[in-house]
């Protein structure tokens, strides 16, 4: 176990700059997952605490050491890759074992930790395949087992599930938690999947364009998102939102002559662009011109078992609504819905900054159609 | 479930039926396809036959026939020409050095190679001058090479003739059997060594990087993982080049030993692909060097045959 803290880190290729400069403290035994589309930096971010990858400029200590200057192997991390990259030529024992062999261990020690750790990732049976007689979700566990023997004080994980199929997906995610919670490791899980960051993280970190947009937990980024690009991010469905601007009353105009009264306490200038955001969750559908309701078309159903996503069409935009209850409405029908204003988010236009991040609304919006 | 019978009795339907009366409509028109595939494939065929089956041929039938060195007339002699070369001590000579040039060249050029492409791999200062430089040698045609190495290696006025200065006599490929066996597999490896230099930088190259990584993560250092993890992933390229570096040991190496040494100093560097074209067309025994040659081939066809069962099958494969 140990604390993982980044100061100001950065890196480029030449003149081409891919991470700016980059802030986070990571507690000891913590699970952080680093959220973000392709291309943000967040690999090479989890490349450069490896060792991997040059950093740039700027600090990384692992356990209070920077670490800057020293190779991976002295960095007391271990790696599970995206593509697995298991030695082809060895067998799975010797995969898991490989670590032990560089560091000179003998080999009885070596075949009873190796036996140990497979085991506890029920690989007992395969010692003795090669990677390529293996299934990719053994595959996986192979190269978990090879960053677990180490018995490292951080672990990385480069979207180690991506390469998977969905239900294997579901179960290798429980099964990272669950080893999390018995070794408890510092851990960094970097991913593009929402639903694997929101399920993993207990510090859920949003990286854009070589930048953390927010890190805070689940919940918070959930409940709080600091901007338009975490609102759209985090969560899924993801948040509907709305291009529109302030009218002379300070409404909000999001498709004139249609308005929307937003919570007071909001400094806003009459002609302001805004974006309004608000969670499928959080919209009730009632039945069409019910009284504070706004009107929209129903295009797709999506039956998910357990609950209900209805894709409709507002204001020539796409709109989605999850419910947990039963839906009657079909496609093509005109319908009402209902946007709670305690849960509407509003970001600056231009900047996607969250508007109200200190101020609450304070009364209920009204909506009118 | 009846399958349906197959032949001309079987009543098509449906596209099969439309395909089935295109080819017949065509083949009324055209030749029938081996004819025209034949025709395609004679210029192709002539040569292979005049330039290989023809020759070899020939020297089967000569290698159990005596020639009349200025033709006219040759007898059946049986295996006279093989047992008479294998009782000759100078033959096995040749043999011999043939071999010790194989294995030096084939190491020497592999070797050499094999570093270069791991230093090239390792994105070293320079490496993208490497990766055009080394292919060069191998275009070069043997004679202007073994002739450029002659005057390298030459004792009195060479690169070498600093060793001279300092030690007078200790290098001189031309009275020192040694030196001039020294000299041709040096000059041969040279452009060998471009040409496996690709294959091993190709293969490197194909090797995924995040192998290379997961084992630095597990804390394996540059050599480490050189041993560890590239090489035994290298071993088909490995297997592939050795066959190669064998076989043309033993046959491209002429035009160097002509120009370099003539086969000299007192048949120090006397290949058995030099001896073969000195025998035949210089010594005018054509049953000889015939003879000579199908040894050589069948030399050739075992090591080959030995790798294959011997090497292979410590190679891994993906």
């Amino acid at each position: 176990m140990a604390s993982v803290t980044l100061r100001a880190v950065k890196k480029s290729y030449g003149k081409n700059a891919v991470v700016h400069g980059v802030d986070l403290d990571i507690p000891a035994g913590t699970f952080v997952v680093i959220l973000g589309p392709s291309g943000c930096g967040k690999s090479t971010l989890l490349r450069m605490i490896a060792g991997l990858e040059e950093i740039t400029a700027g600090e990384v200590a692992i356990g209070g050491r920077i670490v800057n200057r020293l190779e991976p192997r002295r960095r007391g991390c271990a790696m599970v890759f995206q593509n697995y990259a298991l030695y082809p030529h060895m067998t799975v024992a010797e995969n898991i074992g490989y670590a032990l062999k560089v560091a000179g261990l003998s080999q009885a020690e070596r075949r009873a930790r190796v036996e140990k750790v497979a085991e506890s990732l029920g690989l007992a049976p395969f010692l003795d395949r090669k990677p390529a007689a293996l299934s990719g979700g053994q595959r996986q566990r192979v190269a978990m087992g090879r960053a677990m023997i180490r018995e490292p004080s951080v672990f990385l994980f480069d979207e180690p599930l991506s390469n998977l199929d969905a239900r294997l997906r579901v179960q290798m995610r429980a099964e990272i938690r669950r080893l999390h919670q018995r070794l408890g490791a510092t851990s960094i899980f970097v991913t593009h999947d929402q639903v694997e960051a929101m399920t993993l993280a207990d510090l859920l970190v949003v990286m854009n364009e070589g930048r953390i947009e927010q890190a805070g937990s689940p919940a918070e980024l959930y409940a709080k998102p600091i901007s338009r690009f975490v609102a759209s991010f985090v969560g899924a469905p993801p948040m509907n939102l709305m291009d529109g601007r302030i009218a002379a009353n300070g409404e909000f105009l999001y498709d004139e002559p249609r308005r929307l009264a937003l919570p007071a306490g909001l400094p806003l200038a009459a002609g302001t662009l805004l974006t309004v955001g608000i969670r499928p969750e959080a919209v009730t559908i009632v039945a069409p011109g019910a009284p504070g309701s706004i009107r929209a078309t129903v295009d797709v159903v999506e039956e998910l078992g357990a609950g209900r996503v209805v894709h409709l069409e507002l204001a020539g935009q796409p709109f989605a609504v999850a419910t947990a209850g039963a839906v009657t409405v079909r496609p093509g029908e005109a319908v009402g819905l209902v946007l709670p204003a305690e849960t509407l988010h509003v970001f600056e236009n231009g900047s996607g900054k969250r508007l109200d991040i200190t101020a609450r609304p304070a009364e209920p919006a009204a909506l009118s159609a | 479930m009846n399958r349906p019978p197959d032949g001309p009795a079987r009543r098509l339907t449906g596209p099969e039926a439309h395909e089935r009366r295109i080819t017949e409509l065509e083949k009324r028109v055209t030749f029938s396809s081996t004819t025209i595939g034949l025709l395609f494939a004679l210029p192709m065929l002539a040569l292979i036959f005049v330039f290989f089956y023809w020759p070899s041929g020939q020297a089967l039938f000569w290698a159990f026939t005596l020639e009349q060195p200025w033709g006219g007339g040759n007898r059946f002699v049986g295996f006279r020409n093989f047992i008479q070369l294998l009782e000759d001590p100078v033959y096995w000579g040749s043999i011999a050095r043939s071999l010790v040039f194989g294995l030096s060249s084939t190491v020497l050029a592999m070797g050499v190679a094999l570093l270069l492409a791991l230093f090239t791999d390792r994105e070293l200062r320079g490496s993208r001058l490497y990766r055009t430089v080394f292919v060069w040698p191998y275009a070069i045609a043997a004679p202007a090479l073994g002739l450029a190495f002659r005057f390298i290696l030459a004792p009195e006025a060479g690169l070498l003739s600093l060793i001279n200065h300092a030690w007078p006599g200790l290098w001189n490929p031309a009275l020192d059997g040694k030196d001039a066996m020294i000299a041709v597999i040096v000059a041969f490896s040279w452009k060998y060594v471009g040409y496996n230099f690709i294959f091993f930088l190709s293969a490197l190259q194909g090797i995924p990087r995040a192998q290379i990584e997961a084992a630095a993560m597990d804390g394996a250092g540059p050599l480490r993982r050189m041993r560890d993890i590239q090489l035994p992933l290298l071993t088909p390229t490995l297997f592939f080049l050795l066959v190669i570096n064998i076989t043309e040991s033993f046959q491209d190496s002429f035009g160097i030993v002509d120009i370099m040494t003539q086969g000299g100093p007192a048949r120090a560097t006397e290949l058995m692909v030099y001896k073969i074209y000195f025998d035949g067309f210089k010594g005018l025994d054509y049953s000889g060097a015939a003879a000579q040659s199908i040894i050589l081939m069948l030399l050739v066809i075992m090591l080959t045959v030995l790798q294959f069962r011997f090497i292979e099958r410590r190679v891994h494969y993906k």
